[in-house]
C-alpha cells in the first residue's frame, strides 16, 4: 500500500522512521513495473543504478542525515531528459542507442536530492503528438483500461471481442510518465509541455499536470521542440507532490538563459479553507466546439463549487483563444524546423549509410531517423521561414501571439486570480478510435485548451476531477499568473480536497502489491 | 495556393527530409491552408513577439571557463571519426535538382 501514499504526507515520514527502506521501494516499484509491463509506459529501465541509488539512500537513511523529503523516492523521466549513462531515445530511429554524456539540469537536481531514477518513460516520437501513439516503441496504454472503473462500465459488443482492443489511450504526448504515475510504479515523473503535453495525459490517467511558468524551471537538457515554449512539466498523484517537486526544480539555471534570475523559494501550501477573497474567471472561448456535454457539467458543476464556498466566479472572454491552434501550428513548426536540423547524422544519432555527398546523408539519415509526424513539421517550419513567407506567416504568427499573451493580462489585471477551464475535449479515446485521424488533426483537436497557456508562458494545472461515464478519469484545468505557482496551487489542492477523486482500482496491481489494499472511500465529486 | 515546383525544390534543400511523394507535398498544401487562417487576425500596430520574457535581461555570465576537456565524450556518440574529427562525406556536391513528377531519395 506504500506505493499508494502520498510523498510529503506519508512515504517520506515512513523512509525516515525506517517503516520501509528505500531498497524496498525500489525493488516493489521495479516489480510493479515488470508486471505492467503491458502498458508500454517505460522505453528503459535503469534496474542496477536505480537499485544502486537506493542502496546509497539507504546508508543516509541509517546516519540518520537524508538529503531531503525526496531521498530515496522512486521518479521517472520522460524519455526526452538527456540522462548520463542511460540511452536517451525520445522515441525515435534518431536516437535509438544514443547514451546521453550529462543530465539535464532538473534530472541532476533530482539526483542531487537522492531521488532514485527508474527509468524512461515512452512518448510520442520527439514529443510531437497527443496521445503517446506515435512514438518507435509503440504507444503508451492507459492504467484506467484495466481498472475496474473503467470495465464496469463498457459493454463488450460480442463474446468474440478481445478485451485487449477496448484499451484507450494516455493522451500524451508525456503518456508514459502519466501512465507511470498513474499505475503506482513511481511518486513523481517529469514530462515536458509545449501545447499540453503533461496536462493532457494527466487528464486522461487520472493524475496531477503541473505546467509551471515559463522560465522558472530549467530547459537544459530537455531535447528541443519550441524553445520559446517548451516547459519541464511535473506529474503526481496530488498537488502537495507537486509543490515538493516544483521546489526541487525551480530557480535560476546558468546553463539555460531562459530561466529568470530571481529568488524561488520552495513553499508548502497552506490548507486554504476560505475562498472568499478569490476571483475565479471562466473563460467562455473555452466551451469550445467539441466539448463533450459531460466535461461541459463537470466544468459547471465546479464553477459552482467555488461559488458557494464563497469565491468569486466570474464569465471572462480571451477573444483570441480561437486562432492559438494556428498560431501554434505556425511557430511550432517553425522552431521545429530550426531545432531538427542538429540531427545530421555526424556527432550523435543515427547515421545513413549513403556516402555520396554530405547532403545525401543529411537526408538519408533524416528520412530514415525521422517518422512521418516530425518530417511534416520539419517541412512546414522551412516554407514558413521562406523568405517570401517570413512575414506573412511567421512574424504575423508571432503578433497574433502578442495578442493571445495581452488577452490573458487583460484578465489577470481586471481582478481575477485563477481560471477555471477543461483540459480536454473528452475523457480518453480508444485507441483504435483514436488512430483513425491523423497526427495534426489529433494535435489541433487535443490542444486547444492547454495550448494558450504555452502562448503566453503561463502556469497551469490539471486536476483530476471525477470518472466519466464511461469510468475514466477528467480533469479540469486551473491558469494562473505568471510566476505565481503557490496560489495557483493553493487553489488546486483546495479543489482536490473537495472533489476527492476515487482512487483507480487496478485488479492486476492488487496481485502484486504485497501491502495492506489501502481503500480510499470517497465522495466522488460526479 | 499551391506550391511551385521551385519552392519545392528549395524546400527539399533547406529541410532535407524528403518529402517528394505525393502524401508529403499534400501534407505541406494542408498545413499551408490550415496557417491561412492566420490572415483572419487585425495585427495592425502590434509588435511580433519573440518571447514572453522579453521585459527581462537575459543572464550573462561571467567568461571565465568552468567546464570543458570533455572530448572523449563528445566523441563517444558520433559513428564515424578520426582522431578528434567528426568525419563527413564530401561536401559542395549539391542535391539533384527537381524536375517535374521526379522522385530521387528512393528508400535505398
Amino acid at each position: 500500500a506504500v506505493l499508494k501514499d502520498g510523498l510529503r504526507s506519508q512515504v517520506s515520514a515512513a523512509l525516515k522512521e525506517g517503516q520501509v527502506t528505500p531498497t524496498e521501494l525500489c525493488q516493489r516499484c521495479l516489480a510493479l513495473i515488470k508486471s505492467t509491463k503491458f502498458l508500454n509506459a517505460y522505453i528503459t529501465v535503469a534496474e542496477e543504478t536505480a537499485l544502486k541509488q537506493a542502496e546509497e539512500s539507504e546508508e543516509r537513511y541509517k546516519r540518520g542525515q537524508p538529503l531531503g523529503i525526496l531521498d530515496g523516492i522512486p521518479i521517472a523521466v520522460k524519455d526526452n531528459f538527456n540522462t548520463a549513462g542511460i540511452e536517451t531515445t525520445c522515441a525515435s530511429n534518431m536516437l535509438k542507442g544514443y547514451i546521453s554524456p550529462y543530465n539535464a539540469t532538473v534530472v541532476q537536481k533530482l539526483l542531487d536530492q537522492g531521488a532514485v531514477l527508474l527509468g524512461k518513460t515512452n512518448l510520442d516520437e520527439f514529443a510531437m503528438g497527443s496521445g503517446s501513439t506515435d512514438g518507435v516503441f509503440g504507444p503508451v496504454r492507459n492504467p484506467w483500461s484495466y481498472s475496474k472503473q473503467y470495465k464496469e462500465k463498457s459493454v463488450p459488443k460480442s463474446h468474440s471481442e478481445d478485451e485487449e482492443s477496448n484499451w484507450v489511450i494516455t493522451g500524451g504526448s508525456s503518456g508514459g510518465s502519466a501512465a507511470a504515475v498513474s499505475s503506482f510504479t513511481c511518486f513523481a515523473a517529469l514530462g515536458s509541455d509545449t501545447g499540453g503535453s503533461t496536462r493532457n495525459p494527466a487528464a486522461h490517467c487520472g493524475v496531477v499536470g503541473l505546467k509551471p511558468t515559463y522560465g522558472l524551471i530549467s530547459r537544459h537538457g530537455l531535447i528541443p521542440l519550441v524553445n520559446s515554449m517548451d516547459v519541464p512539466g511535473i506529474l503526481t498523484r496530488c498537488v502537495d507532490d507537486a509543490a515538493v517537486l516544483l521546489g526541487s526544480l525551480a530557480g535560476h539555471d546558468p546553463k539555460d538563459s531562459t530561466t529568470i534570475q530571481d529568488d524561488f523559494k520552495p513553499f508548502e501550501l497552506p490548507n486554504l479553507t476560505d475562498v472568499s477573497k478569490l476571483s475565479i474567471g471562466i473563460p467562455k472561448e473555452y466551451h469550445a466546439p467539441g466539448l463533450s456535454s459531460e466535461i461541459l457539467a463537470l466544468w459547471s458543476k465546479a464553477a459552482n463549487l467555488f461559488k458557494n464556498a464563497g469565491a468569486k466566479v466570474v464569465e471572462v472572454s480571451l477573444p483570441h483563444t480561437p486562432y492559438s491552434i494556428v498560431c501554434y501550428h505556425v511557430l511550432c513548426t517553425a522552431e521545429v524546423a530550426s531545432n531538427m536540423a542538429r540531427f545530421d547524422g555526424l556527432e550523435y544519432g543515427h547515421r545513413s549509410d549513403k556516402k555520396d555527398s554530405t547532403e545525401s546523408m543529411y537526408a538519408a539519415t533524416r528520412r530514415e531517423g525521422f517518422n512521418d509526424v516530425v518530417r511534416g513539421r520539419i517541412l512546414s517550419g522551412n516554407y514558413f521561414l521562406l523568405k517570401q513567407n517570413y512575414e506573412k506567416y511567421f512574424v504575423k504568427a508571432q503578433k497574433v501571439r502578442r495578442l493571445i499573451a495581452n488577452d490573458f493580462v487583460k484578465v489577470f489585471r481586471s481582478g481575477v486570480d485563477i481560471l477555471l477551464t477543461p483540459t480536454t475535449l473528452s475523457d480518453a479515446a480508444p485507441y483504435t478510435e483514436f488512430i483513425q485521424e491523423d497526427n495534426r488533426t489529433r494535435s489541433a483537436q487535443n490542444d486547444i485548451l492547454t495550448q494558450a497557456a504555452n502562448m503566453a508562458g503561463l502556469p497551469a494545472i490539471s486536476v483530476p476531477t471525477a470518472l466519466s461515464e464511461r469510468g475514466l478519469p477528467v480533469g479540469l484545468q486551473f491558469i494562473g499568473r505568471s510566476f505565481q505557482e503557490k496560489q495557483l496551487l493553493t487553489v488546486a489542492k483546495w479543489f482536490e480536497k473537495q472533489v476527492q477523486f476515487p482512487m483507480i482500482q487496478l485488479e492486476e496491481v492488487k496481485r502484486h502489491d504485497n501491502g495492506v489494499f489501502q481503500h480510499q472511500k470517497s465522495a466522488s465529486f460526479s | 495556393q499551391k506550391v511551385s515546383v521551385e519552392e519545392l525544390d528549395h524546400l527539399e534543400h533547406l529541410a532535407l527530409v524528403d518529402f517528394r511523394d505525393l502524401e508529403g507535398v499534400e501534407r505541406l498544401q494542408k498545413a499551408i491552408q490550415f496557417a491561412d487562417q492566420l490572415h483572419e487576425v487585425n495585427t495592425d500596430g502590434v509588435e511580433p513577439m519573440d518571447s514572453v520574457l522579453e521585459d527581462r535581461c537575459l543572464y550573462l555570465r561571467e567568461d571565465d571557463v568552468t567546464e570543458g576537456n570533455c572530448t572523449k565524450d563528445l566523441l563517444q556518440n558520433a559513428r564515424e571519426k578520426v582522431e578528434e574529427y567528426f568525419v563527413a562525406p564530401p561536401g559542395n556536391i549539391p542535391l539533384p535538382k527537381l524536375e517535374e513528377g521526379d522522385t530521387f531519395l528512393q528508400g535505398s
